[in-house]
């Protein structure tokens, strides 16, 4: 117990990098990725197909592999990023992006056809369609998977600490010589605050709903 | 579905998908050429750092495809693994005693809500503070277990509750115990309705034993590492897209084969008689503090 009081200040520290990198890499991710889910529904062919193919692409590589490219491969571009943080930020944005994307495709396509008929009977054009009656429903019926997307992403961030950010795992990594007492509330220290952040998250997802929930 | 977004379009609107169409092109046109001009300008097309990949004298496609072999070994083993203990758990989940039910929860919803990273860290740190030596391989398999079976359990747990009511009544009024009933009745149509999304999870699993690179276990992505200190810093770009490729091709493969198995199950007269299927996604979405079973995540 006493080693996690010793060792308070770097945990919290590694907790307050967790958050910082995921919030960051949230909005990055939810930006990307209504654009992608808009390219995947626009009326050019190609635009779709744009879409489909990073989506594709990027959800068959591990992220470990796209941190790679982000810290390692880019520099042999010299197109390197300014620190490990901008690395982890920008492969969390790319990644999760393409999660972000799937799960408002599918709440686009979740919306009564009556709705976008109604729109265009209007003689509402694409974007207004998309932006001022679609996609606000959309958006509604999919905060479930996106806050599962986004519980996904606060894990996932825990790779930056491979990359040199000190995150919470970075800091099991960097007390990894502590006994095997210690190491155990280390450990758990650590999860604790990742379930600082899931838990109320998957709460407030399920409070969120229910306000939000349009009756059909 | 998309298409009920917009108009048929007319001659302005085709003009204007056309000029959208144009301005998508150029923007990514832009981007391909930065991409291709970064490349050529440190040498990185050069015929040559490429042909390393395919030469069979430098030994290198041999290691990658070894490596390959030992991902597909963890990933393999692992899912077993993961799938007997996750329907174990669901079960337990389910069961009516709560000296039972309790833990089991317990223990399902910790391990989903703690980072995979982690709990494969703990492993390789922890098992030999205790004076039990680990191997990598053994520290990655204990975290793709840990984690996954409680993925899996959950994805078994909702697939037992979406067998029809009927099914239960029946089952109890024929006059079938718990235990028979969940064995002969409720698994066997559960695990065909979530054959799908197994499928699904073992690309999640593959993807995730690139964690073994941290924990130092020669797969794929570590290979590449060590190909690339083995040859110098000229090719590490290609090792880094060779390794990237061969997972999206493996992962494209397993992902069409599970599009496949869900084609075959709706299709199945049966399968589509009860019901649409339970599948945590989309369309029924559940939420879970352990982030749920997000397909691919």
């Amino acid at each position: 117990m006493s080693v996690l009081i010793d060792n308070l200040p770097l945990l919290l520290r590694g907790f307050w990098m967790t958050l910082v990198l995921s919030v960051l890499a949230w909005i990055g991710a939810m930006v990307l990725g209504t654009v992608l889910a808009g390219l995947r529904v626009s009326p050019s062919a190609p635009l779709r197909g744009l879409g489909y193919t990073y989506v594709e692409l990027v959800r068959n590589t591990p992220l470990t592999v796209v941190f790679f490219f982000m810290a390692f491969g880019l520099p042999q571009l010299d197109l390197a990023l300014p620190s490990f943080f901008w690395s982890a930020l920008l492969a969390l944005v790319l990644y999760t992006a393409a999660f972000v994307c799937e799960a408002i495709r599918s709440g686009i396509n979740a919306v009564p056809p009556g709705q976008a008929e109604a729109a265009r009977a209007l003689g509402m054009p694409f974007g207004q369609v998309l932006g001022q009656v679609v996609l606000p429903q959309a958006i509604r019926t999919v905060i479930p998977p996106l806050g599962n997307v986004w519980i996904a992403l606060v894990k996932n961030s825990s790779i930056a600490s491979a990359f040199a950010v000190t995150e919470l795992t970075a800091v099991l990594s960097r007390l990894s010589n502590a006994t095997a007492g210690a190491l155990v509330w280390i450990g758990l220290g650590v999860a604790l605050g990742y379930l600082v952040i899931t838990l109320p998250s998957g709460w407030a997802v399920s409070r969120f709903e229910r306000r939000l929930a349009v009756l059909r | 579905m998309s298409s009920l977004l917009y108009d048929i379009p007319g001659p302005k609107a085709r003009a204007r998908n056309r000029m959208l169409t144009a301005v998508g092109a150029l923007v990514v046109a832009g981007l391909v050429a930065l991409a291709v001009w970064r490349l050529a300008v440190n040498d990185q097309l050069d015929p040559d750092r490429w042909a390393v990949l395919f030469d069979a004298r430098t030994e290198v496609p041999q290691a990658l495809l070894r490596a390959l072999g030992r991902t597909l070994q963890v990933a393999v083993i692992g899912m077993v693994l993961a799938t007997v203990l996750g329907a174990l758990l669901a079960i337990g989940r389910l069961s009516d005693r709560r000296w039972i039910s309790r833990p089991v929860t317990v223990v399902v919803e910790f391990f989903r809500a703690v980072p995979l990273l982690l709990l494969i860290l703990f492993s390789f740190i922890f098992i030999p503070a205790i004076g039990t030596p680990i191997s990598p391989f053994a520290a990655l398999l204990l975290g793709l277990v840990l984690y996954n079976m409680s993925v899996l359990a959950e994805i078994f747990r909702s697939g037992i509750l979406s067998v029809d009511r009927g099914q239960w009544e029946a089952g109890y009024a024929l006059g079938l115990r718990k235990s028979q009933l969940m064995a002969t009745v409720l698994l066997p149509q559960a695990v065909r309705r979530m054959l799908p999304v197994l499928i699904a999870q073992l690309v999640v699993l593959l993807k995730d034993t690139s964690l073994g690179y941290i924990v130092t276990y020669s797969e794929l992505l570590r290979t590449a590492r060590g190909l690339v200190e083995f040859f110098g810093n000229t090719y590490s770009f290609q090792f880094y897209v060779a390794a990237a490729v061969i997972y999206i091709v493996v992962n494209l493969l397993i992902s069409s084969i599970a599009r496949l198995v869900e084609r075959r199950t709706r299709k199945d007269g049966k399968a589509r008689a009860a019901g649409p299927i339970g599948l945590p996604d989309e369309t029924t979405p559940v939420v879970v503090p352990g982030g749920g079973p997000d397909r691919g995540l």
